[in-house]
């Protein structure tokens, strides 16, 4: 079990590391989505930091949400995704070593990208440090949902934009606290309960996601 | 007594039986309308705060009860067609949810034709309002899922599975939205501190919200048979039907 675990969690990193080009285009469009913002709004430091904790959160939505598409679709496409339908290994277990390792290529540059945006927007220092931690936690909720998004998606005609509908509406709550989150911590509040939430809601997708995302696996491989 | 529980599981035998039901609710769903119209129309009283401009909650209020309400009937539909892996549940999911989206949109409506005058703005980002928005997104998501995958077996398990996926999240997005709202702002008015309302108001909205069920499921039967009809096309009971069909005319 553990072995196949690591081995197909090695092999997504691996493969991914041989296709950098896939990892950058997430963080270009990362970068550039957050930059048009102000050439839009107007440069002005006080517009732009009060915006700044949902305009970010929208962008690295967005920027993790073209990544979906090609979560298994190389794995559907060559075959070896069927070959982890029908291994020994519980489905679920598999799954989610794929998104933890489509996280780290795609979810957590984003994350560390984000305070250099965030100062480009005037952020005050600890409301920096509360976007990565909203960040940090709040994304892996995006790709644990978005997982499920991408199996029912599989092999579908138009499917990049389909994932949009079916995935950002699951989005919300995330938004929600994320962004709230840096907002409470620029009001001089505390972020506590925001993070909180957010924490409890990546856990609660990590509980029940990896099996939606099996059984839609199943659904679009049979 | 022997009841066999799933003589009308197939298509083939509910067909007739849907045929044969679609009157009664269609009449009910009618008669339901007008006395609901006339009472919310001629009976009920003016509000004394809200002028005559309130009348609209009458559609408005069991349209939204119903886009909720048909959003949770698809999905146990859904679930159960996932879990016999039946083909009739899940026929009645998709056969449902264009009702359900129409009622969710004639709600967003009626809401910003009664929100103009009394709030003075069309849209209000008030969290009711922004979840019945997102109840509209999850319909158009299971309506494009489903007529993007040409498999029809496929699609329906696909659906079903996005519809349980929906159910499970409608709840958590509905409160982080109420906590979005109240953490931004105060509600602009809440239901809860509204006048009590009148007996004859009530009943109004209760006959309406009847019509609405009679009318969703009456729509809904008729929506199932046409689908039975097309996918089951090249089975004998469809051939048996269209020949009867043509017979008569």
């Amino acid at each position: 079990m553990n072995r196949a675990w690591v081995t197909i969690f090695k092999r997504d990193i691996l493969l991914a590391l041989r296709r950098r080009s896939d990892v950058a285009t997430t963080l270009f469009f990362f970068l550039i989505v957050a930059s048009l913002f102000p050439l839009g709004i107007g440069p002005e430091p006080a517009v732009l930091s009060s915006i700044a904790p949902g305009v970010l959160w929208v962008a690295a939505l967005l920027a993790g949400m073209l990544s979906l598409t090609r979560m298994f679709a190389s794995d559907f496409s060559d075959g070896s995704l069927e070959q982890m339908l029908i291994a020994p290994q519980p489905l679920p277990m598999l799954v989610i070593a794929k998104v933890l390792a489509h996280w780290i290529v795609c979810g957590l540059p984003v994350v560390l990208l984000a305070p250099m945006i965030g100062l480009q927007y005037a952020l005050p220092n600890d409301a920096l440090l509360v976007l990565v931690l909203s960040l940090l936690l709040g994304t892996p909720a995006l790709s644990l949902i978005g997982a499920i998004g991408a199996a029912l998606t599989l092999g579908v005609r138009g499917s990049g934009l389909l994932i949009a509908l079916l995935v950002l509406p699951l989005y919300i709550p995330v938004l929600i606290f994320g962004a709230g989150a840096v907002a409470a911590s620029q009001h001089g509040m505390s972020p506590e309960a925001h993070l909180s939430l957010l924490a409890a809601f990546s856990l609660l997708s990590l509980v029940l996601a990896p099996f939606a995302t099996a059984a839609a696996l199943r659904i679009s491989v049979e | 007594m022997n009841i066999n529980w799933f003589k009308y599981s197939s298509p083939q035998t509910f067909y007739p039986l849907a045929g044969r039901m679609i009157p009664w609710f269609a009449w009910a769903a009618s008669i339901f309308a007008v006395i609901g119209l006339y009472i919310s129309f001629f009976i009920a009283p003016t509000d004394f705060q809200q002028g005559e401009a309130y009348r609209i909650i009458f559609v408005h209020v069991p349209a939204a009860w119903m886009s909720m309400f048909i959003y949770m009937v698809m999905a146990g539909w859904a679930a159960l067609g996932l879990s016999l892996n039946a083909r009739l549940p899940a026929m009645m999911a998709q056969a449902l949810a264009p009702t359900g989206a129409i009622f969710t949109l004639l709600a967003l409506v009626t809401g910003s034709f009664w929100g103009k005058p009394m709030w003075g703005a069309w849209w209000v980002w008030d969290a009711r309002l922004t979840s019945e928005l997102i109840l509209l997104f999850l319909y158009l998501g299971f309506i494009a899922l489903q007529s993007s995958i040409d498999d029809p077996r496929k699609a329906d398990k696909a659906g079903a599975l996005l519809a349980l996926v929906g159910v499970v999240n409608v709840p958590i997005i509905y409160f982080s939205v109420k906590w979005w709202n109240t953490l931004h702002q105060g509600s602009t008015i809440s239901m809860g501190a509204a006048p009590k309302m009148v007996t004859t108001m009530l009943l109004g909205m209760l006959l309406m919200a009847l019509a609405f069920w009679m009318y969703t499921i009456a729509v809904a039967l008729m929506r199932v048979r046409c689908i039975m009809l097309e996918r089951e096309r090249a089975s004998d009971w469809v051939k048996e039907q269209a020949l009867s069909v043509g017979g008569n005319t």
